[in-house]
């Protein structure tokens, strides 16, 4: 098996998807164990591929907008651990000063524009994030996820046609994890094969096994490109799998424990420690050294998260309007 | 009587209405083969089977315009939102077709159907899965506005939603709420829309509130109670119609006026009502009408931001001793 790659990004894939695992396992136990985190809760796990394929296709000025499973984007942006996990706590120091909670990260700094809590909002935001690149003259280019759930609202048929008419530096990324909540692709539409969407707007559009982070960047790479230069819009399906039910509190009766089982055996973090393994990029004991440096990561990210305070409760009616003069009613 | 929770309560409702009438089908996000997100239509699609009980890909624009088609063309159809958060993309159905096409065809069409599902807060869901819209959709000309505070309620007014009204009914549930007890008679009831309760009499001040908030309303009340303070609790129940007639009768022997309510405070239910009162009872009045409402703000997520939000029980305290004109 020949090493396509460098070094370097291979380690880097690897320590992305173990802070996201790592991260959410922590999180999905400060929410059980201790009643730290509340609201919905809906975790990445599994899909972790696809954080880190995007983040080596694309260059930081490049925007990424997604749903509320966000989490791992958010992580992969470079958003802090720490400020992830503060959000999570509802804590005045995190991404979004404890406003947002789990479905809200943000952070505009790192051109991570959120954490949308409306299903397919972000289809048509994030187009129009794209029109802003373009009205500015810039080579950024956005990548709008959603999920397959999403793609049966009316926003994705008429932002695809907008963003095609108007040739916008975006690409639509389907995270095709199978499932929306209880629905299964198959008894939400007759077009199983999501990416076929796109041809109905001509849309350039393909299918990608989101399990193996190689494919998702090589994907993801050609889009972007096409995207930055002037190409328009890509529709990319990524075929993956959450591991863990919608939210917290999902009972899963919609799947077998053998379905599960069987996503798992085609880990995207397992898949590529084998890679490096068996092309002797490096030892076993490099793999544990990164484990135990997230694991570390985390462990402070908790602490900061417990450490810090909650916001004054004058942020009631703080960042509700821009104008400092804003006449709010208050009895 | 029997002791059913609130949930079931709602499935009582749209059971027994649909065994009643051919016509009458539930439609919806999760509604039949996953029993419904919050259980509402447990064992519904076993009763009624796949024609009559619709799970929906997640499409609230297209499928309340289906609903709203299929009510012009001879249905009577319940359309489920997962919660009203959602339904925000069906507002143009709502609003534009279903809520006009009685006037606009000049009485051919009517649009009797259901759209229900929960509102509100439902502890920390941050912005988007907080709002409380019933005094939004009060404001629709030709709709009716259902905010039952319990099951029993609950059950009598959807019953009476889907069988005797011939308007678009929107009606608002709790998430919080569906885990709640009431009791039921075993035989059937149905409850008319515009006709309020008043839960316990006073004599001191009327509080009026409805849906959920009832219960903070009743914990105020005994605290009231013992600083001797004797409220009249009334209860909307339907917001259009409004009952305001039960408040004024209310307030001709209280002359206080307070209204507890969730909305956000510009144009909410509470001032709709403080304006009918002050008109028809001017002279009963003693003090000015005061209102609690949620914070004019989303709802954020901290634990101690989205407590700050909400109407509480300690408000509703000093906003009353307040109107007495007695010192904290
Ligand atoms: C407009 C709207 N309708 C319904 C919901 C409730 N809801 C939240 S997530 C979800 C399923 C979405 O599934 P999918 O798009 O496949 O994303 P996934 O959760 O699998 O990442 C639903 C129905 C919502 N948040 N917004
Ligand atoms: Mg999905």
């Amino acid at each position: 098996m020949a090493n396509n790659f460098s070094k370097e990004t291979y380690f880097y894939w690897y320590e992305l998807m173990t802070l996201i695992r790592q991260f959410e396992l922590k999180a999905e136990e400060e929410y059980k164990m201790k009643g730290n985190i509340r609201g919905f809760f809906h975790a990445y796990i599994g899909q972790e591929a696809i954080a880190a394929g995007c983040m080596t296709a694309t260059v930081p000025s490049d925007l990424f907008i997604t749903g509320y499973r966000d989490h791992g984007l958010a992580l992969a942006k470079g958003t802090t651990p720490n400020e992830c996990m503060a959000e999570l706590y509802g804590k005045k120091t995190g991404c979004a000063s404890g406003k947002g909670g789990s479905m809200h990260f943000f952070d505009v700094k790192n051109n991570f524009f959120g954490g949308h809590g409306i299903v397919g909002a972000q289809i048509g935001v994030g187009t129009g994030l794209a029109f802003a690149e373009k009205y500015k003259n810039t080579d950024n280019v956005v990548l709008c996820f959603f999920g397959d759930g999403a793609a049966r609202q009316g926003m994705l048929h008429e932002t695809f046609n907008l963003a095609m008419l108007w040739n916008l530096p975006i690409v639509f990324l389907c995270e095709n994890n199978f499932y929306a909540m209880g629905t299964s692709v198959a008894r939400s539409s007759n077009v199983t094969e999501i990416h076929k969407l796109g041809e109905a707007y001509e849309m350039p559009s393909d299918k990608v096994d989101a399990m193996d982070v190689e494919k998702v960047h090589t994907e993801v790479s050609r889009a972007v490109k096409r995207a930055r230069t002037n190409g328009g819009p890509t529709l990319l399906e990524l075929k993956t799998y959450r591991y863990k039910g919608h939210s917290i509190s999902d009972p899963q009766k919609y799947r077998t424990k053998a379905e599960v089982e069987e996503y798992k055996s085609h880990d995207p973090i397992t898949q590529l420690e084998r890679k490096m393994l068996s092309t002797n990029m490096c030892t076993q004991e490099d793999l544990d050294s990164i484990a135990s440096k997230v694991d570390n990561i985390v462990q402070e990210a908790v602490k900061f998260a417990d450490e810090s305070p909650f916001p004054p409760d004058d942020d009631l009616l703080t960042h509700v309007s821009t104008d400092p003069h804003y006449q709010f009613i208050t009895d | 009587m029997k002791v059913i929770l609130y949930r079931d309560a709602i499935k009582e409702a749209m059971s027994e209405e649909m065994r009643r009438d051919q016509t009458v089908f539930l439609m919806g996000e999760e509604v039949a083969d996953y029993d419904g997100a919050y259980k509402v239509s447990k064992g519904m699609l076993a009763e009624f089977g796949e024609k009559r009980v619709i799970d929906t890909p997640i499409s609230e624009l297209g499928f309340a315009a289906v609903g709203v088609g299929a009510a012009q063309n001879g249905l009577r159809p319940i359309v489920e939102f997962m919660t009203w958060n959602f339904a925000v993309l069906a507002l143009d159905q709502i609003l534009n077709t279903a809520s006009k096409m009685y006037a606009m065809s000049g009485g051919q069409l009517s649009c009797p159907i259901v759209f229900r599902g929960p509102n509100g807060s439902a502890g920390q869901l941050g912005a988007q899965h907080s709002t409380a819209f019933e005094s939004l959709y009060a404001n629709i000309p030709g709709i009716k506005v259902v905010s039952p505070s319990n099951g029993y309620d609950a059950k009598g007014l959807l019953k009476q939603a889907i069988r005797y009204e011939n308007d678009p009914v929107v009606f608002f549930e709790s998430e919080v709420a569906y885990g709640d007890k009431c009791e039921v008679p075993e035989e059937e009831y149905y409850i008319t829309f515009g006709k309020g309760n008043i839960v316990h009499t006073g004599k001191d001040l009327t509080i009026v509130t409805y849906g959920k908030t009832l219960k903070i309303v009743l914990e105020a009340y005994h605290h009231l109670l013992s600083d001797n303070i004797n409220a009249e609790i009334i209860d909307l129940r339907t917001i259009r119609p409004l009952d305001w007639e039960l408040v004024l009768k209310s307030v001709q022997k209280t002359n206080r006026l307070l209204i507890v309510e969730e909305q956000w405070p510009f144009g909410s239910v509470g001032a709709e009502l403080s304006y009918r009162i002050q008109k028809e009872g001017f002279d009963y009045l003693d003090a000015p009408i005061r209102r609690i409402t949620s914070a004019d703000a989303p709802m954020h997520y901290a634990p101690n931001l989205s407590l700050a939000y909400l109407p509480n029980p300690l408000k509703i305290v000093a906003v009353a001793k307040e109107i007495m004109y007695l010192k904290k």
